[in-house]
């Protein structure tokens, strides 16, 4: 069997993994997804798998500060990259909330609470890359994530109020 | 009556699990492992109708981590004898399939991985059988027969919770109020496009046996049905547990076919049965919304609907869940909303047809009726050339009316006065700009046209089922609350507290909602129908009432040897009301250290006062594509005193999703006929509103006081989408300049109605 390293960031703690062509305990497969790796090995379960096929956004994660489907990333391509899920993004010490999270307990935007943290973890992505969104760049930005019990007009509220927060 | 000021009721609180959310740490189904768990899949069919002819599952079986596959030739004793369907008439599995998609075999294995290998390994062979899709087909005498349990494809009749399901609709002379109406209409109205609810979270369950009696977590939203209906359908004593549920909209209450499938794997192995359904198996096979057909004649005299008959036929799929309860509830919000009309003959039936399986979705019978029943009526409307909303100001009910609800019991209708609401939304929406008329634009501009349409709707259900809550104070100050309401997102579990927090005058981080178990708590039905805000808050409230009287009785006894009325009670401190610094806490009320004082509150079903939702909306048409857009939605309702505001105007968005508003213009099953798949198995098939495509939403929210409970809460969230439908039927009438009504309006219907197509 072939096999190679694999060394992650996560939530900036270092990762090791043996990664291999074939499925055999304690060996990441090469066609294991990160969500599988985040949720099942790390068991860094508030990143949701919903669709499994890149379509509802709930296993949203930031890799190298961007937001990506961790159902459609594969763990072997993420060798060397800084992954941040939304465990991540509380201050670990302090327990201080990010004021994105901040802003959906204030905003009350959520529901179910199920697609939340990839939503969250899309907005980050959106506000890193873009501190200032406009509303139609928000929506846009999060176009990709579900939320059927329907707390969208909230969560572009939340979005908006913590970009008009941030100081460049 | 006048709003009184409240501490916690009526003032946002945050959720008990804010944080949990935010921060990823909420527990969901699929985030939580069992020792020994295993895995199960089920092998499909991919036939609507067809018989096995051989099957063979030996290669399957000897694969490693396989630990059971059950087909209909070896199910355990006891599985053998369970029935599905309700009534529970169907056997668990059978050697015939009866849609694309009905298990052919039962895998449980150590992963998901083995398990799908294994059902790649059965070797089945199928002879295929004719399916019949449509309810009208499937009633014709010389029709398929689907099971031989259901001659003429008809599903009997159904008792549930001691009640007989209203299913056929009689009072006055029908025949004579058509004679003597000044309009009558009459046609075939459908809404059957089975559309997906489609909650965010897929449907699971893990079951196990545990020393008799089935444990369950369960992604349901009112496990106490999940537990009475699996009892049902196999005799066994089912007790649940809920983690956070993420969204259900009704639809993952009762999950019929995956419960039994997991638990009969469950039987069959001696060990935990996840069953999870992937994205893809909700979207094809998991209870969809119910189809609906409707053949009905109405009268209009005076601009009053004064004769209603028809038939209405209910098209389960080719399981039946709750379909005659959906009945009942829609026979009695028929009444509701034509409060005014005494003359009805309306027969419905449960239909079962080769095509998915139906269940519970929010809206439950009352949006399929409004989506069929309204814009027959709304027809008469116009041709007497009445105003709509002016129509629904005079039709629906109000105090004094009345109807026969679900239980086929008479309710004379109470508290019941909603047409200031009416024409407040309609003041708002600016509906007296925009209304120019039946089968008038609002506006045209180039290509695209513009139209505005309402619809209206009311639930009693609002009062449905009985239900119990225990409060329990401790000596410490903090008061624990028994109720097995799970969090789907609707905010009741933390809603339910502020009622306890509000009676004891304490915060409401003193208020403990105890884990959402069954096993923990009294009967509840769960939040459906809007129930949880009366029924489940008024329980709630007379427990912490009934504990608080506990609690200043034995402080008057033991310390202020006083009648204990004149006792008050606030932050966890007594102190008689002409006195308030003189305070002791409450563990001086309790005579023995350790023990506490619970109490008991319980509510009784009343179907005598329904809510009410109207919905305005305003289309954009482009006439040379034939694509529809919502432009703005105003939804108004008076819920009488809010309890939450911020989860109430979540809730009432909330009509877009759970295949309510949207399957006016959007969400659909596509069936291709040719092979009975349906093709819209993903998120990208199967179309629903994106972040970017939400119109600007406007609310009018009264709260008018009505005597109904001390809070004088009514419950509005299941209905918030319900007339949605209707009402773009009718904005897209104007806009296009004739009478329109096909769900969803696809682009071509558009183009079809204007001969473009």
């Amino acid at each position: 069997m072939e096999t190679k390293f694999i060394a992650l960031t996560v939530n900036g703690k270092k990762y090791e993994f043996l990664s291999g062509s074939d499925s055999i305990v304690g060996i990441v497969p090469w066609n294991e997804t990160l969500s599988d790796t985040l949720r099942q090995r790390l068991d860094l379960t508030g990143s949701k798998e919903a669709c499994g096929e890149g379509a509802c956004g709930c296993c949203t994660v930031l890799v190298d500060n961007r937001a990506v489907s961790s159902c459609m990333t594969l763990t072997s391509d993420c060798n060397g990259k800084e992954i941040i899920t939304i465990e991540g993004l509380e201050d670990p010490v302090t327990g201080e909330l990010d004021p994105l999270q901040q802003a959906f307990i204030d905003y009350y935007a959520f529901q179910c609470g199920f697609c939340t943290p990839g939503i969250i973890m899309a907005a980050k992505g959106l506000l890193i890359k873009n501190p200032h969104p406009t509303e139609e760049e928000v929506k846009d930005a999060l176009s990709g994530n579900q939320c059927r019990c329907i707390s969208q007009y909230h969560v572009i509220d939340a979005v908006m109020h913590v970009s008009k927060q941030i100081s460049i | 009556m006048e709003k009184k000021p409240y501490r916690h009721i009526g003032v946002n609180r945050p959720r008990i699990d804010a944080r949990e959310i935010v921060t990823g740490k909420a527990i969901f189904l699929d985030d939580f492992k069992m020792k020994e768990m295993l895995q199960a899949k089920v092998l499909r069919s991919p036939y609507p109708h067809a018989k096995i002819t051989r099957i063979d599952i030996s290669k399957a079986e000897v694969l490693p981590g396989i630990h059971a596959v059950l087909t209909h030739k070896n199910l355990p004793k006891d599985v053998q004898k369970w029935r599905l369907g309700n009534p529970p008439l169907i056997p668990v599995l059978t050697d015939t399939v009866h849609y694309v998609g009905d298990a052919v075999a039962l895998v449980a294995a150590d992963s998901v991985e083995i398990a799908l290998e294994a059902c790649d390994l059965i070797e089945v062979e199928y002879e295929q059988l004719e399916p019949v899709y449509y309810t009208q087909d499937a009633v014709k005498p010389d029709a398929v027969q689907i099971y031989p349990e259901l001659p003429g494809n008809i599903v009997p009749e159904i008792e549930m919770v001691g009640e007989k399901m209203l299913t056929h609709l009689v009072r006055g002379d029908v025949d004579k109020a058509l004679e003597e109406a000044d309009y009558v209409e009459e046609g075939v109205y459908e809404y059957k496009k089975f559309a997906s609810p489609m909650a965010t979270e897929p449907p699971g369950v893990i079951m196990w046996m545990d020393k008799g009696i089935v444990k369950a977590y369960a992604t349901t939203q009112a496990p106490e049905v999940y537990n009475m209906t699996l009892n049902m359908r196999t005799g066994m004593k089912v007790e649940t547990k809920t983690f956070n549920v993420g969204g259900s909209f009704g639809n993952k209450s009762i999950m019929q076919t995956t419960s039994a499938y997991a638990l009969a794997l469950a039987v069959a192995t001696g060990r935990p049965v996840k069953m999870y359904l992937t994205k893809s198996e909700q979207l094809l096979i998991h209870d969809m919304r119910i189809g609906c057909y409707m053949d009905c004649k109405i009268g209009l005299k005076d601009g009053i609907v004064t004769a209603v008959k028809g038939k209405w036929y209910l098209d389960a799929g080719a399981l039946n869940d709750l379909g005659h309860v959906q009945i009942a509830v829609g026979m009695g919000e028929m009444q509701v909303a034509l409060g005014k009309c005494k003359n009805w003959d309306m027969d419905a039936k449960v239909v079962v047809t080769n095509h998915v399986q139906t269940g519970s979705v929010r809206g439950f019978g009352g949006q399929e009726v409004k989506s069929t029943l309204m814009p027959l009526v709304m027809r008469a409307v116009a041709k007497a050339n009445i105003d709509p909303v002016e129509f629904c100001i005079n039709n629906f009910s109000e105090t004094g009316d009345g109807w026969y609800w679900r239980d086929s019991q008479w309710y004379t209708a109470r508290e019941q006065e909603y047409k200031h609401c009416m024409r407040s939304s309609a003041e708002k929406f600016g509906w007296s700009e925009s209304w120019k008329g039946w089968n008038k634009p609002t506006r045209v501009e180039g290509n695209k046209v513009y139209g505005v349409g309402v619809s209206m709707h009311g639930n009693a259900d609002v009062g449905e089922d009985n239900c119990e809550a225990y409060v329990r104070l401790e000596s410490s100050g903090y008061v624990y609350l028994h109720n097995s309401i799970p969090e789907a997102g609707t905010g009741q579990r933390s809603n339910l507290r502020k009622y306890v927090a509000e009676v004891l005058d304490i915060e409401v981080e003193h208020v403990i909602v105890v884990e959402p178990s069954t096993e923990n708590s009294p009967w509840d039905l769960g939040p459906a129908g809007s129930r949880s805000t009366l029924t489940t808050g008024h329980a709630v409230t007379v427990a912490a009432e009934d504990a608080r009287k506990q609690l200043l009785e034995g402080a008057a006894k033991n310390i202020f040897h006083c009648p204990f009325e004149e006792l008050e009670t606030t932050d966890g401190m007594i102190y008689h009301r002409d006195n308030p610094e003189n305070k002791v806490p409450w563990i001086a009320a309790f005579e023995h250290f350790g023990l506490t004082i619970t109490g008991v509150g319980t509510y009784y079903s009343d179907y005598s006062k329904s809510n009410f939702g109207i919905y305005f909306s305003e289309v954009e048409v482009d006439l040379e594509t034939g694509i529809t857009k919502l432009v703005r939605v105003l939804v108004g309702s008076d819920v009488g005193q809010i309890i939450d505001p911020a989860t109430l105007e979540m809730q009432v968005h909330g009509g877009f999703g759970a295949a309510a508003a949207d399957s006016g213009l959007l969400e659909e099953s596509v069936l291709d006929e040719y092979t009975g798949r349906l093709l819209t198995g993903n998120l990208i098939d199967y179309k629903w509103r994106t972040f970017d495509e939400f119109p600007p939403f406007d609310m009018v929210i009264e709260e008018g006081q009505p005597e109904i409970s001390r809070f004088k809460a009514i419950g509005f969230g299941e209905i918030s989408g319900a007339p949605g439908p209707a009402s773009m039927m009718m904005a897209i009438s104007n806009a296009i300049g004739k009478e329109f009504c096909e769900y969803p309006a696809h682009p071509r219907a558009i183009l079809k109605a204007l001969g473009k197509a």
